[in-house]
């Protein structure tokens, strides 16, 4: 430790207390991101706290990183520096509920689990069924801008985040949006909040509209196919009908394999959705049954509503899935539901125990490209003999993940040249590709650093003009400079080198 | 009028697409609202580069632009509120793609909202967005201000459909954020963008969602003795997640007057009416149905009637949607305000504005979205007699801070612009302000686009000549 460290913890420490500030160095360790360690870390009480730290910081140049209970830190780049981690646990009360209206307002801090288990006293909830739930906070849901299957029918965080509090790079507490479903007032800063890896801001408190939970419970439903398009064409079949499905993923074989044989390491929260008992804190998903066909591709659908809905959604799910030659279908019940919907939940949690290095994707393209995508991946994983998988969603996101068996320098190799070709066809499909997780060592590849992890791109051009082909990157440095005029909220981690 | 900008305009879009003459410029400086801009020309572009092209020469010659769809917002947003160049983007409307397997649209900034509608139908879609002047408003001019309409409270405004944009900035640089799919890497600029009411930049492209046509529509019409019985309803629908497709409330003064212009249906006797769509599979149209008739009739609804046909359902949807025409019967203008309030305090917000009424000697109709919680107060006036354009204008800021003070929001869909940019104070902060000049500043540092709109004049663009709207143009009614 540098006297100049221990003296900004000490000063930090006469901000908020020195209860709040750690520079003990395994304190620190548990903070490090992509390997990155930081000098300090604090735990501030309060928004006011956080402004005093972050005025603190911008005046000492002290790059900061917010971080909730570290589940996804390791999405984006290394931070280009990383002095003080800004651990946001301690924010962690829902300041306001009307559910007449359906709003809540949530300090950033607090898991989503606990906040959906108040949520699920009214019989309503958030529909973020996001990787590592029971652990995960409601600012790094927010701020990682990490998906749920529920975004079928719900949407994802922006169709529902109705407002937020946040400090600036200025040191003040700012606000935007507001606690109604319905308002214009304002630029809506807040929707720049979601993904921005706390580049922007550090978030004090988010507004939401809730849902109602599903009024007669729900049910899952998977249909297995030989192959790709078999799944694929089922998928159509249900989106151009009247069936508006919670959820609509396709898994691939190897993914569904994975499902099968493993169990995620993140235990289960004790409530997801109302009425939903589970049976103690601590519990992990339940195994799937040997019915669940691993060698085969999946087509996994929930559905919700009254007992004739139900009754419908099964009876034409079934239909159509046998129409488009499905070798099996099968409704899910309480039973069975859970395990299946917990582990299409955990996929990217699951993917990356799987592997030792794994590689994540994440690929947004139109669902019409999704067929000759699915067999480019599949080409590019075989020339360079890697183990895949892959969990597309029906609105065209797709998750690929790369997952070889062991760490070496041959692999490395070969995983830095499949994620090169996998930016070059994502561009060439006029869509776009972002490296979700990959291990260090591969991030820090000159290739990548200049690509900061987003494609379109393409080998062909000069290193540094990848970044550019990001739609609008110039425009994201300029709100970069307007919330952080001294580019001291975790520098380097973001797209186009924010 | 600098005469060298002029000259240049024309020559860069020829005689046709140029109007600047006083007679012509009239038309062009009033919209929905009750503000007024004169504009010193206004141009016609038909592409992206003439759009680029005449920011560029309004840029040279230091002169502000702004960006005008059909004109029918309601906050002054497409005003030119310092005079200057006015951008019309009636020309720019084609729809350019409909990719129905990816239930995408791609359309220009002047494709009026229902055309793409109409134009989505026979591949059994929509653009779910359907703001009352539908008819004639334009997708640009919805971007622009984040539009609503009645059918949001299930499916979300303009920013929920919006993927990509292509935008021209101040300095006329052409830009695209966002993509056709959605999840664009990066910072969610289509999301800053839609409802920054044309400070940030000119949309000249915008790749749409279309959402697919329900199997089953059910409209029900929920008639009541009093105005609190429906808006408890309201409340109880909320509560109990009943969730509609639309769930808007006329109340009996509002009503009567629709009915005298549109006979839709509406008893003339009754205190208020609630239209409620449900949407969706049949099995679960008619469960929400019957959820809803069980609450309106618990709340003593003396009837719920159900639509039963296409031609009664388009009927009462004209009814609500033409309102605000039918008033125009009434008064030589009227007021419409938009404010936005936690759903779980309708009746009092609604007994409240009853009493301001009364106290500035106002009748106050209302007509608006219930199912959100926005609000649509009217207020009758002469123009002409200033003394009661005045005390119209402080009970809509009572109106208005009353539905602040419950946790509510300045405008629910219309937009700040002109209109309710010096009310912005009470809501937001200094440093509030500070952070949004910045992101403005980050944009449009001159100022020249759109000036006057969203920030209160003493917090916006330092020193701006709003001119005083010419003698005659403001006495005329």
């Amino acid at each position: 430790m540098t006297a100049i460290s221990m003296n900004f913890a000490a000063r930090l420490e006469s901000l908020i207390g020195p209860s709040r500030i750690s520079n003990d160095a395994a304190a620190c360790a548990c903070y490090a991101v992509d390997e990155v360690l930081p000098t300090a870390v604090a735990k501030p009480t309060s928004a006011e706290e956080v402004a005093e730290i972050v005025r603190f910081a911008a005046l000492e140049k002290l790059a900061l990183v917010p971080c909730g209970n570290r589940t996804k830190l390791a999405i984006g780049m290394p931070p280009s520096q990383y002095d003080v981690a800004l651990d946001m646990t301690a924010l962690n009360q829902i300041p306001h509920y009307d559910p007449g209206d359906l709003t809540v307002s949530a300090e950033v801090g607090i898991p989503l689990a606990k906040l959906n288990s108040v949520l699920s006293e009214h019989k309503q909830f958030l529909p973020l069924l996001v990787p590592w739930y029971s652990r995960s906070t409601v600012g790094g849901t927010i701020a990682s801008g990490i998906d749920s299957p529920l975004r079928q029918f719900y949407g994802t965080a922006r169709d529902f985040l109705i407002g937020a509090e946040f400090v600036d790079g200025t040191g003040h507490l700012c606000k935007s949006g507001g606690r109604v479903v319905k308002n214009v007032t304002g630029y809506d800063l807040h929707k720049l909040l979601i993904g921005s890896l706390g580049t922007l801001a550090v978030i004090t408190r988010l507004n939401f509209r809730t849902f109602p939970a599903p009024i007669a419970g729900s049910r899952g439903f998977v249909a297995s196919f030989p192959n790709a398009e078999g799944a694929l064409a089922l998928r159509r079949t249900i989106a151009n009908s009247s069936l508006t499905p919670l959820t609509l993923d396709i898994v691939s074989p190897e993914l569904a394999q994975i499902f099968a044989t493993r169990t995620p390491a993140t235990p289960e929260a004790t409530t997801v959705f109302a009425g939903e008992n589970r049976a103690a804190d601590q519990s992990f998903l339940q195994p799937i049954g040997d019915w669940f066909n691993p060698r085969e591709w999946q087509l996994c659908a929930a559905f919700a509503g009254t007992t004739e809905v139900l009754d419908r959604y099964a009876r034409e799910l079934t239909l159509v899935a046998e129409r488009s030659r499905a070798t099996s279908t099968a409704i899910l019940g309480d039973t069975t539901r859970p395990a299946v919907w917990g582990r299409l939940r955990e996929s990217l949690s699951m993917l990356l125990e799987a592997s030792p290095a794994t590689v994540i994707f994440k690929i947004s393209v139109l669902p019409s490209h999704h067929a000759a995508l699915f067999t480019n991946l599949q080409h590019i994983a075989e020339r360079a003999t890697l183990p895949r998988a892959l969990i597309a969603r029906a609105g065209g996101t797709v998750y690929f993940a790369l997952l070889p068996a062991s760490v070496n320098e041959d692999t490395t190799a070969r995983l830095s040249q499949s994620i090169a070709q996998i930016f070059d066809l994502a561009f060439a499909a006029g869509s776009y590709a972002s490296l979700l997780f990959a291990p260090p060592a591969l991030k820090e590849r000159t290739s990548l650093r200049s690509q900061q992890l987003v494609a379109p791109a393409s080998s062909r051009l000069p290193a540094n003009s990848h970044a550019e082909l990001i739609p609008g990157v110039a425009q994201m440095r300029r709100l970069k400079s307007a919330f952080d005029p001294q580019n001291i909220f975790v520098p380097g981690r973001f797209a186009g080198g924010i | 009028m600098n005469p060298g900008l002029l000259h240049e305009l024309t020559k860069l879009l020829g005689e046709d697409s140029v109007l600047h003459k006083l007679e012509d410029l009239f038309l062009y400086e009033y919209d929905g609202s009750v503000e007024r801009g004169l504009p010193d020309v206004v141009v016609f572009p038909t592409t992206t580069e003439h759009v680029s092209q005449c920011v560029k020469l309004a840029a040279k010659y230091e002169v502000p632009v702004v960006g005008r769809g059909a004109g029918t917002g309601l906050s002054g947003g497409a005003l030119a509120r310092t005079g200057g160049v006015m951008l019309v983007f009636a020309r720019m409307n084609h729809i350019l793609e409909i990719d129905s397997e990816n239930q995408r649209a791609v359309v220009q900034p002047g494709v009026v909202n229902y055309e793409l509608t109409r134009a989505a139908e026979p591949h059994g879609l929509y653009f779910a967005p359907d703001p009352s002047s539908w008819k004639s408003c334009t997708i640009g001019g919805n971007v622009a201000e984040n539009a609503g309409g009645p059918h949001t409270l299930a499916y979300g405004v303009t920013t929920n459909h919006v993927t990509a944009l292509e935008l021209v900035l101040p300095d006329g640089e052409i830009v695209r954020v966002g993509s056709k799919h959605g999840d664009a890497p990066g910072y969610d600029l289509a999301g800053l963008f839609v409802g920054s009411e044309c400070t940030l930049a000119l949309v000249t492209e915008i790749t749409v969602k279309l959402s697919r046509q329900p199997e089953a529509v059910k409209t029900l019409l929920a008639i009541f003795d009093f105005v609190d019985d429906a808006a408890e309803s309201v409340v109880d629908i909320t509560a109990r997640a009943i969730t509609p497709a639309a769930c808007e409330m006329l109340d009996g003064w509002t009503l009567r007057t629709v009915e005298d212009y549109i006979h839709a249906g509406f008893p003339m006797d009754s205190a208020a009416v609630l239209l409620i769509e449900v949407e969706g599979l049949a099995e679960a149209v008619a469960a929400q149905a019957a959820a809803v008739n069980e609450v309106c009739s618990a709340h003593h609804a003396r009837e719920v009637r159900v639509a039963r046909d296409n031609a009664e359902r388009e009927l009462l949807w004209k009814g609500r949607k033409n309102a605000f025409g039918a008033l125009g019967r009434l008064a030589p203008s009227n007021y419409v305000l938009d404010g936005v309030i936690p759903r779980s305090k309708l009746p009092q917000t609604l007994r409240r504005i009853h009493e301001i009424g009364t106290q500035f000697g106002f009748q106050i109709g209302n007509i608006f979205h219930a199912g959100d919680g926005n609000l649509h107060p009217i207020v009758l006036y002469d123009p002409r007699d200033t003394a009661q354009f005045e005390r119209a204008m402080q009970a809509s800021a009572e109106i208005i801070r009353y539905c602040l003070e419950v946790g509510g929001a300045l405008t629910g869909e219309h937009g700040v612009g002109m209109e309710k940019s010096e009310l912005m104070p009470l809501v937001f902060s200094d440093a509030d302000f500070s952070l949004m000049r910045r992101v403005h500043d980050a944009f449009n540092p001159d100022c020249l686009l759109n000036p006057g709109k969203i920030f209160p004049l003493s917090k916006g663009c330092g020193e701006i000549r709003v001119r005083k709207p010419p003698v005659e143009a403001a006495s005329r009614p």
